[in-house]
């Protein structure tokens, strides 16, 4: 993957989703998930339903954002699509490809699909700049000096280069955060699995990072599956929407958000963003309120 | 498996895999008693498990001894001398923690002088305590008190600065006195921390009692307890009585151990979610 | 508009990156000065001291002054620092002395050896235990069923077991040791956040790299703890075996004062096992500092403690 040097964000043509606008980069790691279930607990049958037949896609080379209410079972279709947890029927595709499904019902964990982690997994005892050259050296695919050759030119692309020798422990969560997704675009990946990672952050970090999200997205135009429970949030980033139910899950509501890319901040007090968040904003609630009412404790 | 499971189950695995723990065990008792008869089945002697008596006559002696009214006698009085160190170590070791965590000047004055005690092995203690006290017996049970009491006191301390102070500052904005505070929120939030203090502490009291048994030379008539069966077993040259000795310490240990772990959770039946 | 966000967002990481620029001059020197500063201005030294001041105005006190019965035989504070300190001991130890050295060094000795072997083969067992399911089945119970039996209950067995007198007292040593460093281990292992090694995982690591990289610098935190423990743990059971069969060493030392009834030999003793045993304790944790840098970084940037 070459890096090229970053177009500003208004420099970039403001015309929708017509693919000829975006660099060339392989469209790549659209997923499918085909009437997934997944059921937690003893094997006697008296188990947690999870997942109850979700089926939706995930297209390639876009964004899309599952929301639903906290402890609906949406990490967990995260985790099936990554590797950590196996599938208790339906399967996953990736560009066409069975990740699991009947006979193979989980799937291996591995490098064209990374994900990053709710509380952050960037190893505290390497500094960062070691934990971006991990994915490479790991693999086998460069040797050290080219890993950290690269390492150092996304840091720098990313406004990281001040912090690179320093540790993750030294540095505030927001840096750690974008230093985490630095690490994952290292090994390009097919698609970025985003498991609610801004949670953790003040809203005033979060407005920056997804700038810098969006950011990345334009310039490396990977496949990115993002969870998250701020419908504002999603409707931001995502290209697609999927709106999910209380537990057990199900897809709720798809939307397919017609705001052209790029978008900024400027996009949150638009008159077509208001549509939108009136929109979904209903069915959200009503599943929050009765994810509420079941008194769900957050896995 | 979380520390919280793990202190439950002792660090078991589930049932599943039982079977290969006791596959296990039965490997490693064959590798013992193959070990032991090293000389007389292979013609050469093994470097140290060649002089250990072999399991099955270790069980043969066990059989007799437990028909033996003194052995039970020793053992009774090991176990006494464990209860009572244990006991009093809790009596003034959970009320002294407690203080020193609610006090900051009691701990500024306690704490170094605790802390500079603590590392003088309790066994150091032993002739120190025989100047000092009375009887055999006291001096025994006052070292015995020492090896626990450090163990609870630090537990408890630990627990009791670890309580998240919004508890305290939530309990004062509903209006709770200084005692209920005490009775409420810092007793049950220490109690976790207690039951880890108390098993680890039995398990100590333990091996300062079999010591202080050793060293001491048993005291009271009645046979003087299980250490001093041991080493009394060592000096008469009866190798299987000392295995056998063993492994009723053994025995006795982690049956403590057990039950205090049962009491603890019994006590704290908000932590079993795992 | 854009573009002065998104130039907006460069200078906002350069000023983060700033900041953390700044924290990066601190060394560990001028942190533990500024510790120290801030300890001497709380009201933590003096406390302290009067701590100290009633532990041995008591005993003072009720040996020497007040005379209370039960503390008849005991020797006191005065007496037991002119024997420490005298250049012709009555009963034999002082600083002065190399006969006092040869304790403490006998005793340092065993305790290294037993130590040392002990972390030699606990800590890759205790991360074997904790990383591989399998593994703790089959090691587990054979590892449990011989935990229970106290230290001192092998003393006889060891004795018949092994030549010599040393090689029992290291033995005892060694077991107890390595048995707290191997529980402690495989329980840091299983603390891991599982997220490490699923990120590990993603990223292409293969299951020895996952180990290497990730499960042992992970663990590290605990295995210190561990090893803090331990090293009480080894001096308990040294102090045993020195007392019941060994010669020199700081344990026989203190038993042999009381049979030859030589009391304040005895509180040197102790308080000499006392200072040995914190120096050894605090050697590790400072090694376990010096390791963990990552950690002690993390630490001192967080809230004062």
């Amino acid at each position: 993957m070459t890096i090229q040097s970053s177009p500003t964000l208004s420099s970039l043509p403001a015309q929708g989703r017509s693919p000829a606008a975006y660099p060339e980069t392989a469209r790549k790691g659209g997923v499918r998930i085909v009437d997934a279930v997944k059921t937690y607990g003893t094997n006697n049958g008296t188990g947690v339903l999870a997942v109850d037949h979700c089926t939706f896609d995930v297209p390639a080379g876009e964004i899309t954002v599952v929301v639903g209410p906290s402890g609906c079972g949406k990490t967990t279709l995260l985790n099936a699509i990554a590797g950590f947890h196996s599938l208790s029927s339906g399967s996953i595709y990736l560009d066409d490809q069975m990740l699991c499904g009947p006979g193979k019902l989980k799937a291996e964990p591995g490098p064209d699909r990374i994900v990053v982690f709710q509380n952050g997994a960037l190893f505290p005892w390497k500094t960062n700049i070691e934990n971006v050259a991990f994915g490479p050296i790991m693999q086998g695919t460069m040797t050290k000096a080219e890993a950290y050759e690269k390492a150092r030119s996304m840091m720098a692309d990313a406004g990281l280069r001040d912090i690179e020798n320093d540790y993750p422990g030294e540095t505030s969560s927001g840096v750690r955060r974008r230093v985490e997704i630095v690490r994952a675009l290292m090994t390009d990946p097919k698609i970025l699995l985003l498991d609610e990672p801004y949670r953790a952050l003040d809203s005033l970090t979060k407005s920056v990072m997804h700038e810098a999200l969006l950011e990345i997205f334009y310039k490396n135009r990977v496949t990115i599956f993002f969870i998250t429970h701020d419908l504002e949030e999603a409707i931001f980033l995502g290209h697609r929407v999927v709106i999910m139910t209380s537990r057990p899950c199900r897809p709720k509501k798809i939307l397919d958000i017609d705001i052209p890319h790029p978008r900024d901040y400027g996009v949150l007090t638009t008159k077509r963003f208001r549509e939108f968040m009136d929109e979904t904003a209903a069915a959200v609630h009503e599943e929050a309120t009765k994810a509420f009412a079941a008194g769900e404790k957050e896995r | 498996m979380s520390v919280a499971t793990a202190f439950k189950t002792g660090g078991f695995a589930v049932s599943g895999d039982l079977w290969r723990g006791i596959v296990a065990i039965a490997v490693f008792l064959i590798f013992w008693e193959t070990g032991s008869r090293s000389v007389s089945w292979f013609g050469f002697a093994l470097p140290w498990i060649s002089k250990i008596p072999p399991p099955v006559a270790v069980a043969q002696e066990m059989l007799t001894l437990f028909q033996d009214p003194s052995f039970w006698q020793s053992a009774f009085l090991s176990t006494w001398r464990v209860f009572e160190g244990f006991i009093a170590a809790m009596l003034i070791g959970i009320p002294l923690g407690l203080a020193m965590a609610v006090s900051r000047t009691f701990y500024g004055i306690t704490f170094p002088v605790f802390e500079v005690l603590r590392p003088i092995p309790p066994l150091a203690w032993v002739p120190a305590s025989i100047i000092f006290w009375p009887t055999q017996e006291l001096s025994i049970a006052f070292v015995t008190f020492l090896g626990a009491f450090f163990t609870i006191v630090i537990n408890v301390v630990g627990g009791a600065q670890a309580i998240d102070v919004r508890y305290f500052q939530a309990a004062r904005s509903m209006g709770s006195s200084t005692w209920d505070i005490f009775r409420r929120i810092i007793l049950p939030a220490t109690l976790p921390s207690m039951a880890v203090g108390a098993t680890v502490g039995v398990g100590i009291t333990w091996a300062v009692v079999v010591a202080a048994e050793m060293i001491s030379g048993g005291g009271s008539g009645a046979g003087g307890g299980l250490g001093f069966f041991i080493w009394n077993s060592y000096v008469g040259g009866s190798y299987t009585q000392i295995v056998a000795g063993m492994i009723s310490i053994g025995v006795a240990g982690y049956l403590s151990s057990a039950a205090l772990r049962k009491i603890g959770t019994w006590m704290t039946p908000w932590l079993a979610e795992g | 508009m854009s573009e002065t966000a998104a130039s907006d967002v460069r200078s906002l990481n350069a000023g983060e990156a700033m900041g953390s620029h700044t924290t990066r001059k601190q060394t560990p020197f001028s942190v533990a000065m500024y510790r120290l500063s801030l300890w001497l201005r709380s009201p933590r030294p003096y406390l302290m001291l009067i701590g100290f001041s009633l532990f041995l105005g008591f005993w003072y006190l009720a040996v020497e002054v007040w005379k209370l019965p039960r503390f008849a035989e005991m020797p006191g504070p005065t007496e037991v620092m002119r024997e420490w300190f005298s250049e012709n001991p009555t009963y034999g130890l002082s600083v002065f002395l190399p006969e006092y050295y040869l304790h403490i060094w006998v005793s340092t000795r065993r305790i290294a050896i037993a130590f040392f072997l002990a972390t030699a083969i606990g800590v890759p067992l205790g991360l074997f235990l904790g990383w591989s399911q399998r593994f703790k089945q089959y090691v587990f119970p054979v590892f449990e069923l011989l935990r229970p039996v106290p230290p001192l209950a092998w003393v006889p067995l060891a004795i018949v077991m092994f030549h010599g007198s040393e090689t029992p007292v290291i033995f005892l040593t060694f077991l107890a040791s390595f048995y707290a460093t191997a529980l402690n281990t495989m329980l840091g292992v299983e603390s891991i956040d599982v997220s490490y090694i699923r990120a590990a995982s993603c990223l292409g690591a293969k299951r020895w790299q996952v180990f290497r990289h990730v499960i042992v610098p992970a663990a590290l935190p605990f295995i210190f703890t561990g090893l803090q423990i331990s090293i009480g743990v080894a001096w308990f059971s040294l102090v045993a075996g020195e007392m019941v069969s060994g010669q020199y060493g700081l344990g026989y030392v203190i038993n042999t004062s009381y049979t030859m009834v030589r009391y304040p030999t005895i509180i040197i003793g102790m308080a000499t096992l006392g200072i040995v045993g914190y120096v050894t304790s605090a050697a590790i944790r400072l090694l376990g500092d010096h390791m963990m840098q990552w950690r002690t970084r993390e630490l001192a940037l967080g809230a004062d403690k």
